[in-house]
């Protein structure tokens, strides 16, 4: 679990929010979350540049937030590389790390 | 505007992510701060357009409007551009951050947003704002806000300019003696309900009070900002100074005190308007043949015993819209050749 989501970052944001508040804002990302994957693909198939490097950087942003730092790394180098660069596979390993995310982040909340 | 006796302000937060929103306003709300949000760029600026706000915290990767375009709005926009923005967000390169500070941003902070650093830059930027407030009421209240406005749009610079306008000088007639037989207190009082009404009227028709010299009022319509039909305004708000003189006289007539009478005089023309004095020391005025010629016919009300006297330009621009007699050629003091005087008497 530890390797999905950085202590130090978690710690911060509950100092920051408060533990309660912090589990509304795990309830909002995973609701969030899924659409902003889809949202990073429809760009990818679209050849829409912009809303691709978009979603890419509010993604990297929320991973940032909680801590998720492998997933924001992936984000992150999908924005610096843009939409030229991005390959079905990355957005694959994307999602797949999207999922190692969820399941740790509930485990953050149920664990209190 | 928010009160800043206490530490709360009014503050908008946009960020088209929902998480980012959430933490940001809980971040603020606990620093005792309300906090309204926009999800992108063009419903922020409706926002700012519609309300008013202390600060406004700004995403900069936003669909529909992003965060450069908002503030090359904001700068472009009179009312909005002194407004503080600290720039949110996690922008991969030094020369986006640049970028906002050169738009006007007056801050930047990288997410994720530690607490501890939003509180002080959210805290400074509100204190910078609350000083720039109150340079801005000094100026408003020892100027006008017209002249803050041209100072604020402009800067500051010695000069002037030439300009189409129109003057209008006013005073209360036997002043000098009505003080001589009046209390110090009641002089005073009496003069701030006299220069409350007649600013008024005169604020109604786009006038600006330039000078006030114990009893009298120096007005321009037309400078620093254009007022358009201004000698149109300029003899309506004489009507509205007439009309509101009533209204005190009867006051006063309740109360057994004396009536007050008083002389108006227009003139329109080009006049020379901008700052004089020194770089330290300066005030807005306009000179010209125009303010001398309105001082004139001001003065020479008292001669004809007309309330409202004006110059042959202010007479034809006015056209049929006032009532008007010729009183004839009249040689006025420091002027070469006789003026043709008219005298107002109400609106058509």
């Amino acid at each position: 679990m530890n390797d999905v989501i950085d202590p130090a970052a978690w710690s911060e944001l509950e100092q920051t929010a408060g533990a309660d508040f912090v589990g509304e804002l795990v309830q909002t990302f995973l609701e969030e979350g899924p659409g902003m994957l889809q949202a990073l693909r429809d760009a990818h198939a679209a050849g829409s540049a912009d809303d691709f490097r978009r979603n890419a950087h509010s993604l990297k942003s929320n991973g940032l937030t909680f801590g998720a730092l492998g997933f924001a790394a992936q984000a992150r180098a999908l924005e610096l590389g843009g939409l030229g660069a991005a390959t079905p596979a990355a957005l694959d390993e994307l999602h797949d790390t999207w999922q190692g995310v969820v399941v740790a982040l509930q485990e953050r909340i149920a664990n209190g | 505007m928010a009160e800043f006796q206490t530490n709360a302000a009014r503050l908008l937060v946009v960020d088209d992510n929902r998480v980012n929103r959430m933490l940001l306003t809980r971040g603020l709300e606990q620093q005792g701060h309300q906090v309204a949000c926009a999800e992108n760029g063009r419903i922020a600026l409706d926002m700012m357009q519609a309300g008013d706000y202390d600060l406004v915290l700004l995403d900069i990767e936003m669909p529909e409007m992003d965060g450069f375009q908002v503030l090359e709005r904001l700068s472009a926009d009179v009312r909005l551009r002194d407004l503080p923005v600290v720039v949110t967000s996690s922008l991969e390169d030094m020369a986006g951050v640049v970028r906002c500070i050169e738009l006007g941003a007056e801050d930047y902070l990288h997410k994720p947003i530690n607490g501890v650093l939003l509180k002080a830059r959210v805290d400074a930027s509100l204190e910078k704002k609350r000083l720039r407030d109150m340079q801005k009421e000094m100026v408003r209240r020892f100027a006008t806000s017209e002249v803050a406005q041209d100072l604020q749009q402009s800067g500051f610079a010695l000069g002037g300019r030439r300009v189409q306008g129109t003057v209008l000088f006013a005073d209360i007639r036997g002043f000098t003696t009505l003080v001589e037989s009046t209390p110090p207190e009641e002089t005073i009082e009496l003069l701030n309900t006299w220069y409350a009404l007649m600013f008024e009227a005169i604020n109604n028709h786009g006038g600006v009070v330039n000078q006030m010299i114990g009893d009298g009022l120096m007005c321009i319509f037309g400078a620093p900002l254009p007022v358009d039909d201004h000698a149109a305004q300029a003899v309506h708000a004489a009507l509205d100074m007439v009309a509101m003189l009533q209204v005190l006289n009867s006051e006063r007539a309740a109360a057994g005190k004396s009536q007050l009478r008083i002389g108006v005089g227009i003139a329109t023309g080009e006049m020379v308007a901008g700052y004089t004095g020194t770089q330290s020391r300066a005030t807005y005025t306009c000179i010209g043949n125009t303010v001398n010629l309105a001082a004139r016919l001001e003065s020479h009300t008292k001669e004809v015993g007309r309330m409202i006297l004006i110059d042959p330009d202010t007479c034809r621009a006015v056209g049929g819209r006032c009532e008007t007699e010729a009183l004839g050629a009249v040689q006025l003091r420091g002027k070469a050749a006789p003026v043709e005087v008219f005298a107002v008497s109400g609106a058509s």
